[in-house]
C-alpha cells in the first residue's frame, strides 16, 4: 500500500520558486491500477518520481508497505526501490551498448543474482514479451514498440509490488500505446500495484482510478 | 552481467574518446619509463667505471700536493696511521676498503724508483686489475655493491669488519711493478736489496700504465721500520661506494680527518655524471607534464563521459543503483585506463630506452623491472585522481532532475 501524507515539493532556483506540489495526499491499495493525468507542468512527474523515492520532497511523507521511504538513507533507499519498484520511462533509457537481455540483466545483477540465474530470468521476462528473437539485439537495433517491452521487462526483473511508469507510452504509435498498456493491464493482473503517468486520456481509462493534477494539486 | 562488463562493454563502444586519454598518458609513461631506463643503465655504468678505477678517494696530509704524492718527494709530509683506525672505527657508510701507504723515492742499482709500503689485501682489493695477477681472493671482487653477497660473505653487514687490514705479504717479500721489474730484471722468485734488507719478490705485477709501474711494494711494517719513521702514512687511497661520494661521503670523511686533505677522482666520469643528472631533471620534467596533460585529458574526458552518460546513470539509480555503484562504474574505468596505459606504457618506454640508450648516453640499456611498478602506479594514480571529480558528480547526480529533463 501507498500512502502520501501533505506532500509539497517545491523548486528553488536564484530568483524564483515553483511549487510543483502542494499538500498532496492520497492512499493507493495494494494491486490497484491508477493512473495520473494533468496537463504538462502540472506536477505529475514531480509525483511519480516522489513516490518513488526518487525526489526528496520538500514537507510530507511517502509510505510504501509501511516504510517511510524518506527516513531511509540514500544507499537503503536504493535497495528498497531495487527490491520492490519497477520503473518505465517513456524514453525507456535502455543502455544503448548493452544488449536487450544485458539491460534486463542490470537489476537482477545489482540485486545480487549471479550470471546463470540473471540469464534464465531475463530471457524468461523477454520471452513472454515476444522477444525471444531479439535477445542479443542492442536497443537500437530494435523498435520503438520492442525497446518499451525490454524497458518492462527490466522493470519485472525483480519481481517488483510497484510498477512506476512515466508516459509509457509518450513515445509510442497507437498499435504500440494499445499494446504497452495491454501489458501493463496484465501485470496489474498478476497483482501487481501500476501507477501510470499520461497525458493521453485514452490511455488513462485502463486505469482503475485517475487521479488528476492540476497545479500540483490533486483533484479526484 | 556485472558492473565490471558494463565499464568495459562502455569503453568499447566509445573507443575513439576512450583513445585520446589513453594516448595521452601512454606518451607520457613511455617518456618517463625511456628516460629512466637510461639514466639508470648510465648510473650503473658510472658505478662500474668507478669500480674499475679502484680506489677514487684520497687522502692525504693537509701540506701535500698531489704531485707530491705521485712523486714520492723524500720530503713528503706524513700523517698517522691512526686515521685509518679513525675512518674504520666511525659510522661512516660508503667506504669500501682503505690502502693506507707510506712511500719513498730511493735508487737501486742506478736506477730511481719509489718504495711504498702496503697492506697487501686492501691493497689488492683497491686494485681491481692487480686481481688479473691471479692472487685475488674472489671476495675482493665484490667492489661497491652492499648487496652483493660476496660482500655479505665478508662480513659487509658489520663495515668495521669489512674495513679490518688483513696481513698476508710476507715481512721480507715484496710486488713490484713491471717496469721497475724489467729494468732491475727480476722475476718472481728473484732476490733483491733495498735500503740494507733483503726482499724476495713474491709477484710481479701486471702493467697498469700507472705510476705503479714503476714501484717496488712491500709490508707496510717493514716499510715504517726500513725507512725509519713510526706508525705514519703519506696517503690513505679509499674505494668510496660512487653512490655515497654523492651523498657526501667527502664532506663525512672531512669532518672526522680536519687536518687532511681529501680529494675524488670523480672528474673522471663528470660527464657521465652530467649526463646523469640531466636526465634525472627530464625524468622531474616529464612526470610533471604527464600529470598535467594526462590529468586533465582523462579528468576532461571523464567529464565529458558524465555529461554524455546523465540519462545512464539516471536510469541506473532509479532501478537501484546505489551512488556507489556509480563511483565503481566511473573510477573502475580509470583504474583499467591507468593499467593499460602503465603496462603498455612501461612496454613500449623499455623498447624505446634499449634502442635510444646507446645512441644518447652510449650505455647499453635493460629493462628495469622496478619502473613497471612505478609506471602503473603513476598512471593508475593520476587516471584516477583525475576522474575522481566526474565520478563524484556522477555518484551525486539527481536522478529526478534527468529524468524529468528526458
Amino acid at each position: 500500500m501507498i500512502k502520501i501524507e501533505n506532500l509539497s515539493k517545491i523548486y528553488r532556483s536564484k530568483r524564483n520558486s515553483v511549487d510543483a506540489l502542494n499538500e498532496v495526499s492520497l492512499s493507493i491499495e495494494r494491486g490497484e491500477f491508477v493512473s495520473i493525468v494533468g496537463p504538462s507542468g502540472s506536477g505529475k512527474t514531480t509525483l511519480l518520481l516522489c513516490l518513488g523515492g526518487l525526489i526528496h520532497p520538500t514537507r510530507g511523507k511517502v509510505q510504501i508497505e509501511g516504510v517511510s521511504i524518506y527516513d531511509l538513507d540514500v544507499r537503503k533507499r536504493a535497495t528498497f526501490r531495487l527490491q520492490n519498484l519497477g520503473f518505465v520511462f517513456q524514453t525507456f533509457n535502455l543502455i544503448p551498448y548493452l544488449t536487450a537481455l544485458e539491460n534486463v540483466q542490470i537489476p537482477l545483477s545489482l540485486a545480487g543474482v549471479l550470471d546463470g540465474g540473471q540469464s534464465k530470468r531475463a530471457t524468461e521476462l523477454l520471452e513472454k514479451l515476444g522477444l525471444a528473437d531479439r535477445l542479443n539485439h542492442k536497443p537500437s537495433e530494435l523498435s520503438i514498440g520492442q525497446q518499451q517491452r525490454v524497458a518492462i521487462a527490466r522493470a519485472l526483473a525483480n519481481n517488483p509490488k510497484i510498477i512506476m511508469a512515466d508516459e509509457p507510452t509518450g513515445n509510442l504509435d497507437p498499435n504500440t500505446t494499445n499494446e504497452t498498456v495491454a501489458y501493463l493491464n496484465l501485470l496489474n493482473q498478476t497483482g501487481i500495484t501500476v501507477v501510470m503517468v499520461t497525458h493521453n486520456p485514452g490511455v488513462a481509462e485502463y486505469a482503475q482510478r485517475t487521479l488528476r493534477l492540476v497545479d500540483g494539486k490533486l483533484i479526484e | 552481467m556485472n558492473l565490471r562488463k558494463i565499464i568495459l562493454k562502455e569503453l568499447l563502444e566509445r573507443k575513439k574518446q576512450f583513445l585520446t586519454s589513453f594516448i595521452a598518458i601512454l606518451l607520457g609513461i613511455i617518456v618517463i619509463v625511456a628516460v629512466k631506463s637510461v639514466s639508470n643503465s648510465s648510473e650503473k655504468a658510472v658505478a662500474i667505471q668507478l669500480d674499475n678505477l679502484g680506489a677514487n678517494i684520497l687522502v692525504l696530509p693537509q701540506t701535500t700536493t698531489i704531485d707530491n704524492y705521485y712523486a714520492a718527494d723524500i720530503n713528503a709530509p706524513e700523517m698517522p696511521e691512526d686515521y685509518v683506525d679513525r675512518i674504520a672505527s666511525s659510522t661512516i657508510q660508503g667506504v669500501d676498503n682503505m690502502s693506507p701507504k707510506l712511500s719513498s723515492r730511493m735508487e737501486i742499482e742506478g736506477y730511481s724508483f719509489v718504495l711504498t709500503g702496503i697492506l697487501p689485501k686492501n691493497e689488492l682489493a683497491s686494485k681491481p686489475i692487480w686481481q688479473t695477477a691471479g692472487f685475488a681472493d674472489p671476495g675482493l671482487q665484490a667492489a661497491c655493491d652492499p648487496n652483493n653477497i660476496m660482500n655479505k660473505s665478508q662480513g659487509y653487514e658489520d663495515p668495521r669488519l669489512q674495513r679490518k687490514t688483513i696481513d698476508s705479504l710476507g715481512e721480507f717479500d715484496c710486488l713490484v711493478g713491471s717496469d721497475a721489474a724489467s729494468k732491475l730484471g727480476l722475476k718472481e722468485g728473484s732476490e733483491i736489496e733495498v735500503k740494507g734488507t733483503g726482499f724476495k719478490v713474491a709477484s710481479i705485477l701486471p702493467q697498469t700504465g700507472t705510476v705503479d709501474d714503476g714501484r717496488i711494494f712491500v709490508h707496510l711494517r717493514t716499510a715504517q721500520k726500513i725507512l725509519g719513521k713510526g706508525r705514519v702514512v703519506n696517503a690513505i687511497e679509499i674505494m668510496g661506494c660512487c653512490a655515497a661520494i654523492s651523498e657526501g661521503l667527502l664532506g663525512n670523511l672531512r669532518n672526522i680527518l680536519p687536518d687532511t686533505k681529501i680529494t675524488t677522482i670523480n672528474h673522471i666520469v663528470q660527464t657521465q655524471v652530467e649526463t646523469n643528472k640531466t636526465m634525472g631533471k627530464f625524468s622531474v620534467i616529464f612526470l610533471i607534464i604527464i600529470i598535467l596533460v594526462g590529468g586533465i585529458s582523462i579528468g576532461n574526458y571523464m567529464w565529458s563521459n558524465v555529461e554524455e552518460r546523465k540519462k545512464e546513470i539516471g536510469s541506473l539509480l532509479a532501478i537501484g543503483a546505489s551512488p556507489k555503484n556509480i563511483y565503481y562504474i566511473f573510477l573502475g574505468k580509470a583504474l583499467i585506463l591507468g593499467l593499460i596505459g602503465g603496462i603498455a606504457g612501461y612496454l613500449l618506454g623499455t623498447l624505446a630506452g634499449m634502442i635510444l640508450g646507446p645512441q644518447i648516453a652510449g650505455v647499453k640499456v635493460l629493462p628495469v623491472p622496478l619502473l613497471f611498478v612505478w609506471a602503473v602506479v603513476i598512471a593508475v594514480g593520476i587516471s584516477v585522481v583525475a576522474s575522481y571529480l566526474p565520478a563524484r558528480r556522477a555518484a551525486q547526480l539527481d536522478p529526478a532532475l534527468i529524468l524529468q529533463e528526458i
